[in-house]
């Protein structure tokens, strides 16, 4: 099957794995942000984790010791962040602003003399019979443990916010600090602990991209992936499926017009180029529009700092 | 045990000391960077603090300050109207390139006509194109609820594709043997925007900045409107009670902050640029927003953010040439820098006391 | 061999003299302005190599000094100044954008000389240009995409629609053609010059049309790392740099940017007082674009016939861009046996006849 010379199977398996460092990075910063904290400073914290996975994978010959080492790159990083915010009480949007700068120089002061190495591979996972499936072979199963692992988390989330009780505190602090310190919760060690998970999740996806997607260490390799992945959680309205369908989307779009330029489609390349933007755009008007404002979703306390004046 | 408590009103005296302590500790750990690149601490710091102020060269590179700091200041005052109102604006990246181009378009479309009146009609159309830009997350928030902060960002990349189309498509110089990049305006009198006077960087741009600053300022302190963004910043129900209207704020604030950086966008590509090209825009849409808080959303304080801002980029910039320190090191010394201003700032607001042993010594 | 690169770029060179030999100089100090990070394996690499060349030849009779990512505009204009002013003899400005500010610091600074890379703009005596002619790698390249596509669709991801780039693809695609009339070319723009994950989907999204062998324009390895997924179905190229991690397949061959020999002749030239201002367009002949090893993933008689490309035009006995030639909308371009002139090439906005896709206007 094939519509305008691109087989949707094949479209379908790419846009996963484009789809996997915003797909990570955002909905890390979806439960930063659940928690009340707005952390400007994804793109930072995934090109330290880039850095730092690829260093790790390098020297240990792992690829998942790689991803382990993009994460802690990237919490080292977040804990400045989680400092100054929650410690020093900072303006977050200055903060990560600031982290973004600050890790986009310091990953390639550590890369220096890492340019031009392969790290070692991350193999697709061996699914046997089942990679020969019709369509769903090719689009479900012909991926690595990341694309697979991507997804849980995103399930994991979801479910850990909407039916636990952690969940439940997490949003509290994020819908009313005030409160939820009224109730007793540690408002502050919360948000640390909030800023770390994003952390972890940024710079796994910022390894994906030096260890999996482009395997190779250049200076400002994450490439702007991490704007988007704040713009996909405001697209998500702070739901975790729904970064997941953005993610997606986004990727896709990207895919699909490189895939229609390929093809030889008639469509001038310029709006090729813009779609994945203007598609966002447009699919979040569709979404928005016509509801009240409490439909968007936003925590109540987001980005506003916390100080217990008892 | 240390314990914060917030102080009544925030410190005057902090408020101006915060800096300088900030400045100090980043020259401190700086050096301490610098000295493990293998580099001579002392010599750097001084490259990037002193010598663009009081060097060998001061005498062009004070110039420069202006340069730089214009534009930052331009956009940043407009962001901060927006940003004390609770409004995002992300996207002035986009606004500025939009602002460049339209206003560019207009001058290259009367090439070669000398009359007085381009450069103004040129000013005039670049605030336009980029209040327009902004128009764009302005009404889709208004009438459909849609989050600025996505729109003004994803239209920066928008901007950009538009932007390289313009380069090499419908603005390239039809003298440039299919180069991409638009005619010069330095050598198109009309539509120059010259240093005033000579060697000092001004330029109508930093002009602009400068009166900009005043208004933004006239216009909190003073003006009912200012109350208004101010007040829906701060309680935003309160405002609404008050009879302030949320959409009107949002077209204000977008629509104003989107036109002052076209004209900073303006006065760049027909100034210190010259011209429209393909990476014309240099990140003073995303800096601006980093100037805008750390002058505290104030707008005197915008211009002294902006001109730190622009010392620590010339100065870098020197510290890289002629001492051989990679340009990564700058960028983690000015995230440094950024870091020591934000964490001080507490000090303006919060008394730190030491708590807790009065009770346990007794 | 650095001496007979040398003579070979006496020789051969398209060096378009004029001005006044200057006087002998003790010690140059010799700058270089780049667009990039050192650290970006491509464009901006290249050039450091050839300083770090020209401080290897001339040991203590040269001072260097560099400034990574420097933003067009305004920003060159300013660093440009400000190593004009601390001392710098020649200045060596790395990317097409500066050449406007190149001309306005050369304006105020007559004895100082700056050197822009791939412009046109001499304003002032002490502007020169250089650029390489990348066209001829690209001929090679062609040649071997022709005789090694199995799918016969092969692939470029381009960058801007610029006369460099749209140079580039018309040589890849002629050159394949010749050896395989089959041959359709996929274009991919971009849009950008360094975006390794977009480059990466890029070349996905060509290696999903079928396409297997791949020449790009844009300066990551990323299109590499991606051919090589496929476990030696799909061929590509080094591009700026030789790439040579990813030896022997999927990088078959490469274009080296080799900057050094150019910047060693200019910095000896004024070390000696023979500098003149020059228009310098060099190529395979010159040393400045270098083919890197054929790989033996190529089978021998296609390497030979490539090398031997190679070697006509480096020997000048044949060029490139030789009629008869038509453009894509069928217009005549080139008669029987005429070769273009540079002209043409410098300002070239169109494709020749039989590519299908259109420059983006």
């Amino acid at each position: 099957m094939e519509l305008f010379g691109i087989t949707p199977s094949v479209l379908l398996a790419s846009l996963m794995v484009a789809a996997v460092p915003i797909l990570l990075a955002a909905i890390g910063e979806l439960v930063v942000e659940k928690a009340g904290v707005l952390n400007l400073g994804v793109e930072g914290m995934m090109i330290m984790g880039a850095i730092s996975g690829f260093i790790t994978a390098v020297h240990t010959g792992s690829p998942a010791l790689g991803f382990l080492g993009g994460a802690l790159g990237a919490m080292a990083l977040s804990l400045v962040f989680a400092l100054l915010t929650q410690v020093f009480l900072a303006n977050q949007v200055a903060t990560g602003l600031a982290l973004t700068l600050f890790g986009l120089g310091l990953s390639s002061l550590m890369g220096q003399g890492y340019n031009g190495i392969k790290p070692p591979r991350t193999p697709d996972l061996p699914f046997g019979p089942l990679e020969q499936i019709p369509f769903f072979g090719r689009v479900l199963f012909s991926h690595d443990w990341v694309v697979y692992a991507s997804v849980a988390i995103v399930a994991a989330v979801w479910a850990v916010l909407k039916y636990s009780r952690a969940g439940l505190i997490l949003r509290a602090v994020g819908e009313s600090h005030d409160a939820a310190h009224a109730l007793g919760y540690k408002v502050v060690r919360i948000r640390v602990l909030a800023i770390l998970f994003g952390a972890a999740m940024a710079g796994m996806g910022g390894a994906y991209i030096s260890l999996v997607r482009v395997p190779q260490w250049t200076d400002g390799i994450t490439a702007g992936a991490g704007w988007i992945a704040l713009a996909i959680v405001v697209f998500a309205s702070w739901k975790p499926w729904r970064v997941l369908i953005g993610a997606w989307l986004f990727g896709g779009i990207t895919v699909l017009q490189l895939n229609l330029q390929a093809a030889g489609s008639r469509i001038p390349v310029e709006y090729l180029s813009m779609s994945p933007y203007l598609v966002t755009i447009l699919v979040l008007v569709i979404m928005s529009s016509g509801r009240g404002r409490a439909s968007l979703n936003a925590p109540a306390s987001l980005g506003q700092n916390f100080h217990a004046s008892r | 045990m240390l314990r914060l408590e917030k102080r009544p009103t925030p410190s005057r005296a902090w408020a101006w000391g915060t800096p300088f302590l900030a400045v100090l500790l980043t020259m401190i750990a700086g050096g301490a960077l610098f000295a493990a690149l293998g580099k001579d601490p002392v010599a750097v710091v001084r490259t990037i603090f002193w010598d663009p102020l009081f060097g060998e060269f001061a005498f062009y590179l004070r110039g420069q300050l202006l340069v730089k700091a214009g534009p930052l200041t331009l956009i940043a005052v407009g962001l901060a109207l927006g940003f004390r109102a609770g409004i995002w604006n992300i996207g002035a990246e986009g606004q500025y390139i939009i602002g460049a181009i339209v206003g560019a378009s207009v001058g290259l479309a009367v090439y070669p006509t000398e009359s007085r009146l381009v450069f103004p009609l040129m000013i005039l159309a670049g605030g336009f194109g980029g209040w327009l830009w902004a128009m764009i997350p302005a009404i889709l928030k208004t009438r459909f609820n849609t989050n600025e902060i996505l729109v003004s960002l994803m239209l920066v990349y928008v901007a950009e594709t538009i932007l390289s189309k313009a380069a090499t498509g419908f603005l390239r110089n039809p003298e440039g043997a299919g180069f991409p990049g638009s005619r010069n305006f330095s050598s198109y009198p009309a539509a120059r925007n010259p240093e005033l006077i000579a060697g000092t960087g001004m330029h109508w741009g930093v002009v602009a900045a400068f009166v900009v600053v005043i208004a933004a300022y006239v216009l909190l302190q003073r003006h009912l409107l200012g109350f208004q963004i101010r007040l829906a910043g701060q309680a935003p129900r309160a405002a609404r009670f008050a009879g302030v209207s949320p959409n009107r704020l949002v077209i204000f604030c977008l629509g104003a902050s989107g036109a002052l950086a076209g004209f900073a966008g303006l006065f760049e590509v027909t100034g210190p640029a010259g011209q429209i090209s393909i990476d014309f825009n240099s990140g003073y849409g995303f800096t601006a927003i980093i100037v805008a808080f750390l002058g505290r959303l104030n707008p005197v304080g915008i211009l002294l953010a902006a001109l730190l801002m622009a010392l620590t980029y010339v100065g870098g910039e020197m510290a890289a040439t002629n001492l051989g320190l990679p340009s990564a090191a700058i960028r983690v010394f000015q995230g440094m820098l950024l870091f020591f201003l934000l964490a001080v700032d507490l000090l303006s607001n919060y008394r730190v006391r030491l708590a807790g042993f009065g009770r346990e010594a007794r | 061999m650095k001496r007979r690169t040398l003579l070979a770029t006496a020789a051969m060179g398209l060096i378009a003299l004029s001005g006044t030999a200057e006087a002998q100089m003790g010690k140059v100090k010799a700058c270089f302005v780049y667009v990039g990070p050192i650290g970006d394996g491509g464009w901006t690499f290249q050039h450091h190599e050839g300083l770090k060349q020209v401080e290897a030849e001339f040991g203590d009779k040269v001072e260097t000094a560099y400034q990574e990512s420097v933003p067009e505009g305004a920003d060159a204009e300013r660093v440009l100044t400000q190593m004009a002013l601390s001392g710098c003899n020649i200045i060596f400005t790395t990317s097409f954008g500066y050449m406007d500010a190149t001309n306005a610091v050369a304006a105020k600074f007559p004895d100082v000389k700056f050197e822009h890379a791939t412009g046109f703009k001499r304003d002032h005596p002490n502007v020169s240009t250089y650029n390489a002619r990348f066209y001829e790698g690209r001929a090679v390249q062609g040649t071997i995409a022709g005789r090694m596509t199995k799918s016969n669709k092969i692939g470029y991801i381009a960058s801007f629609p610029i006369p460099e780039v749209i140079m580039g693809i018309n040589s890849y695609y002629i050159h394949a053609k010749k050896v395989n009339p089959n041959v359709e070319l996929s274009v991919v723009w971009a849009y950008t010059w360094f975006d390794p994950a977009k480059e990466a989907d890029a070349a996905k999204a060509l290696i999903d049309q079928g396409v297997d062998v791949i020449a790009s324009h844009t300066d990551s390895t990323a299109v590499l790392a991606e051919a090589a997924k496929t476990g030696g179905k799909v061929i590509g190229f080094g591009q700026a740099s030789d790439m040579a991690e990813y030896k022997p397949s999927p990088r078959v061959s490469s274009i080296i940017d080799n900057w050094g020999p150019y910047y060693i002749k200019r910095v000896g030239a004024l070390l000696d007082g023979s500098y003149q201002q020059a228009d310098a367009w060099e190529g395979i002949a010159g040393g400045e674009v270098l083919i890197g090893e054929i790989t033996d993933a190529v089978p021998a008689e296609v390497k030979a016939e490539a090398e031997a490309l190679r070697d006509a035009i480096a020997a000048g006995t044949y060029h490139p861009f030789t009629g008869p030639l038509k453009k894509q909308d069928g217009s005549d371009w080139l008669a029987e046996g005429q070769t273009a002139p540079d002209g043409d090439l410098l300002g070239m906005n169109f494709f020749v006849e039989g590519i299908t896709g259109e420059i983006p206007k």
